[in-house]
């Protein structure tokens, strides 16, 4: 673990985001009207396990498996450091983006930069018909105009806090922590793999 | 049809011979070397006593063929070689066409095979067209049977194109046989040059012309790891100098000729007699003796001939425009015995080292050796056989021998070759 | 993971994880050069000068196609037409590029050593296209990631490359690589096409019989036989070339069962390759190699300018 950060509360615990992820999947099916034309793409570091988790639960609501892909932003970002992972993980969209209701699923909204890139790179990809945000979790401090339409929590925090959220297939329990930072300590989205 | 030789003295080193005997060959391989052997059915001949030794090859003649018949041609050449004792010649490529493909060596190959009256083994080209600018198609040449390169005829002037020659050459186990003649430095040379060239007025041809592309192509043989035989070696330095590399362990081989070992400078008279113009020329009497010491002790690996057919025509004129070359094939055999043999220089298992077991080395052929299971090439000499060279003692076309008038003691009788008989009591066979 | 690397010169400055980490960033740039729109801002106003001062179609628009497909800005340096022709010094050409303020100068020369001494003259990124008989980086690097794409591990694979290997830069290069990924290599060709000491670039075997040493390999790679002027040439015909080492219809036979061919192009059919064996189906990787030098000089030029100067915090 890194040393850099410190838990300091707990904001959701499992039975919480999973309550959160059911409403999210109703709220998404009531806005566009049943599952015919949408589909689900998480942005990868765990955007893309929450949307295969909307996507199982939009199957128990409707019977309806909506497509669904991830998509890694790193190409698209505007700070350029080489933020690799170890893994290979490359955007994987196995399905025509044309026309459809693209529902992108992020898991911390911060200051909007991430989802700017993913706007960006979706627009490489195809043309959709509508763009949709849903986040687990809103932590504020937008720096760009860009909010979600489906939203877990809304959590506030100030600049020197990081909030991360840890699913247990990847990181062994499922919480939603805030965390102080270090003087000097990264904040933002992070790498994949848990390396901190 | 089997056929047992009675009553000869097989000589043969490599496997310690040294003994009265008889040999029995049957189907073309030597079935049996003993005592009082006998045969069902087949024939018999009582050698009383003569010498038998491992079929003689000389590595370095010109057959002549194809391009120049009318000096020599495939079956006057390897009558000639039967009529010496050999029992296999390889012969140079500086024919015309230039056998400096497979196509070349396939046609002498079906010649020989045709024609021929001894085994012929084919020398490739080292470079196209001899030209000395274009590696040849060794690759091909080897697939089909060539046993060796070289550019005989010529020295290969660039030091580079022989370095590429040899490094090319080292792919196939195959020696290169180096003429060495540096042409800057030999220019128009005719005789060598010194004392002799002096008092007939000639171009010389400097000993230095020769050693300087032996010192090169030993450097080379070291740098390529390339197996090296030194051609036609005449000087007491270049002798040396194949001494020394042996010493290091280099894989460098060298052959003599007869007119090397027993004719010097000296022989060239007011006459200026033709026969006597060859390449290398004659050099001095200090450089044949070193000759005659390097077959003694080992350094020179092979004696061959050079064997160089002219026609009496192209012989006949001005010396300066006379072609090099004389003939050998008939007297080699004869000139060593007479003048190493029997004055005790070497014995019968050097002379069967140089004119037999080395040359096969050096073709990289099958061993032949007298006992059971070898190849039945054999040759029957008559030691005491005493003779005249003379223009007629001749079976080759060509007449130019630098021996003519002289008196030989010692003569090949009887040749086999695979079991036949190629040339039976002194007469060739057909 | 941080890629500690300014410069790609000499391959043998890279270690394996380097490398591994190059060709898995190409695999990942794949779904750009397979969708419609085949670019990402990733690299937006960096300065890259393709500086070839020696001919070249293949390698310096596989370049350029990379550096635009990142958003650089391509600047194309070199040829007749140069400064050069005109007198002026490597180095002056150099000051003047840099002057420009660019990012990158990607250089291809006859000469050995030249991107290292533009590396020590300008403070760019320098990355080796090709100088003289010496190295040419990116060329193992896409023929690394071909071969990873076919055979999967690397480690312990036994390749053999077949050709003028004493004037390769491909093989300066190639043979290196390869080692340093661990696998055993084998050298074939004539002696007059063989470096001095072959084992100074890495080879584990030499040899000049083609037939002895293909039954043992995992990847045959065929380097291009030069059709210059036959005199001085190291071989004495094409033909005889194609006998003793050409990659023939009938040499498939030794091969085995699953063992690919590679060859950095162009080809000369019928000569150090068969027709057949440069388009066959299941064995040859020879297109993929083109594409693969997309992806992998893609991958170099986002590795070399993304990290280099901040580093990672991983």
């Amino acid at each position: 673990m890194n040393g850099n950060q410190q838990t300091k509360s707990v904001c959701m615990d499992a039975a919480e985001i999973e309550r959160s992820l059911m409403r999210i999947a109703h709220q998404i099916l009531e806005a566009n009207h049943g599952a015919k034309n949408i589909a689900l793409v998480g942005i990868v570091t765990r955007g893309d396990i929450l949307a295969r988790m909307l996507v199982e639960k939009i199957e128990e609501i409707e019977g309806v498996k909506v497509p669904f892909g991830h998509l890694d932003i790193s190409f698209y970002r505007d700070d350029f450091a080489t933020y690799l992972s170890p893994e290979v993980l490359s955007t994987n969209i196995p399905f025509d983006v044309d026309g459809k209701d693209i529902i992108l699923v992020d898991d911390i909204l911060y200051t909007g930069r991430t989802i700017r890139s993913a706007l960006d790179a979706l627009m490489d990809i195809g043309r959709p018909a509508t763009v949709q945000l849903a986040v687990l979790i809103d932590r504020g401090h937008r720096e760009l105009p860009i909010r979600a339409d489906f939203v877990g929590k809304n959590v506030p925090s100030s600049r020197e806090e990081s909030v991360r959220l840890f699913l247990e297939e990847v990181d062994g329990r499922s919480e939603v922590d805030i965390m102080q930072v270090a003087a000097g300590g990264h904040v933002g989205s992070a790498p994949l793999g848990g390396g901190n | 049809m089997a056929l047992l030789l009675k009553n000869v003295r097989a000589i043969d080193p490599q496997v310690a011979l040294d003994e009265v005997c008889d040999i029995v060959i049957r189907d073309g391989k030597i079935a049996e070397v003993g005592q009082n052997l006998s045969i069902e059915k087949g024939e018999t001949r009582d050698m009383g006593g003569k010498i038998a030794v491992p079929g003689l090859v000389d590595v370095h003649v010109h057959l002549r063929e194809p391009g120049f018949e009318q000096k020599e041609d495939i079956a006057s050449g390897t009558r000639a070689a039967a009529h010496g004792g050999f029992t296999a010649v390889c012969c140079m490529a500086n024919t015309n066409p230039v056998i400096d493909n497979a196509m070349g060596v396939e046609y002498i190959l079906a010649r020989a095979a045709a024609v021929g009256k001894c085994r012929v083994h084919v020398a490739g080209a080292a470079t196209q067209g001899l030209k000395g600018e274009i590696i040849s198609e060794m690759g091909d040449m080897v697939a089909h049977g060539a046993v060796a390169f070289t550019d005989d005829g010529r020295g290969i002037q660039g030091a580079g194109m022989m370095r590429r020659v040899m490094d090319y050459a080292s792919q196939f186990d195959r020696v290169v046989m180096a003429h060495e003649q540096d042409d800057d430095l030999v220019g128009e040379g005719q005789v060598n040059e010194g004392v002799v060239s002096t008092r007939l007025g000639m171009l010389g041809w400097p000993a230095e012309g020769e050693e300087i592309q032996i010192a090169r192509d030993i450097a080379l043989s070291r740098l390529t790891g390339c197996p090296l035989h030194v051609q036609h070696i005449s000087t007491a330095r270049g002798l040396e100098m194949i001494r020394a590399a042996k010493a290091e362990g280099l894989k460098v081989t060298c052959e003599a000729t007869p007119h090397h070992l027993f004719l010097n400078e000296d022989a060239i008279g007011d006459d200026y007699n033709t026969s006597l113009k060859v390449n290398p020329p004659l050099r001095t009497q200090e450089d044949s003796d070193a000759l005659l010491a390097g077959v003694i002790d080992g350094t020179v690996d092979c004696i061959v001939t050079d064997h160089a057919p002219h026609t009496a025509w192209e012989k006949d004129r001005e010396f300066e425009l006379s072609p090099f070359g004389m003939i050998g094939l008939e007297t080699s055999l004869s000139l060593v015995m007479t003048q190493m043999v029997h004055t005790g220089l070497i014995d019968y298992n050097r002379l069967v080292e140089v004119m037999a077991i080395n040359p096969r080395k050096v073709l990289r052929v099958e061993e032949v050796k007298l006992q059971a299971g070898s190849t039945a090439d054999i040759t029957i000499i008559d030691p005491d056989l005493e003779w005249t060279v003379t223009a007629d003692s001749f079976v080759s076309k060509a007449k130019n021998s630098g021996f003519i008038g002289a008196d030989l003691k010692g003569r090949a009788t009887d040749v086999y070759v695979g079991g036949y008989a190629t040339m039976q009591d002194g007469q060739i066979v057909e | 993971m941080s890629f500690n690397h300014k410069h790609l010169i000499d391959i043998t400055e890279y270690s394996a994880d380097d490398i591994m980490q190059i060709l898995e960033t190409a695999q990942r740039f794949r779904s750009v050069n397979e969708r419609r729109i085949k670019k990402i801002p990733t690299l937006k106003g960096f300065t890259v000068v393709n500086m070839f001062n020696e001919p070249s179609t293949r390698t310096r628009s596989s370049f350029e196609i990379a550096e635009k497909r990142l958003s650089c800005d391509s600047l194309n340096f070199g040829g007749s037409s140069t400064s050069t022709v005109k007198g002026e010094s490597l180095v002056d050409t150099v000051e003047t590029l840099c002057a420009y303020k660019i990012d990158m100068i990607i250089v291809r020369d006859k000469h050995a050593g030249v991107p290292r001494k533009i590396a020590d003259v300008s403070g760019a990124h320098v990355i080796d296209a090709g100088d003289g008989k010496h190295q040419h980086p990116t060329q193992a690097l896409l023929d690394l990631y071909s071969i990873w794409q076919a055979k999967g591990d690397l480690n312990g694979l036994k390749v053999g490359i077949v050709g003028d290997i004493g004037h390769s830069r491909v093989c300066g290069s190639l043979i290196p690589a390869l080692k340093i990924m661990g696998c055993e290599v084998t050298v074939i060709a004539p002696p007059t096409l063989m470096p001095a000491r072959p084992e100074v670039l890495g080879a584990d075997h030499v040899t000049c019989k083609i037939e002895e040493a293909l039954p043992e390999l995992d990847v045959v790679y065929m380097l291009r036989i030069q059709r210059e002027r036959l005199e001085g040439a190291p071989y004495p015909s094409l033909r005889e070339y194609n006998m003793l080492f050409g990659l023939t219809q009938e040499r498939e036979r030794m091969m085995k069962r699953d063992a690919i061919i590679c060859h950095p192009g162009p080809i000369n059919r019928g000569v150090e390759l068969d027709s057949f064996m440069a388009d066959h189906p299941e064995r040859s990787v020879i297109l993929d190699q083109v594409y693969a030098g997309i992806l992998t000089r893609m991958a170099a030029l986002y590795l070399l300018l993304g990290g280099s100067e901040d580093g990672i915090t991983a």
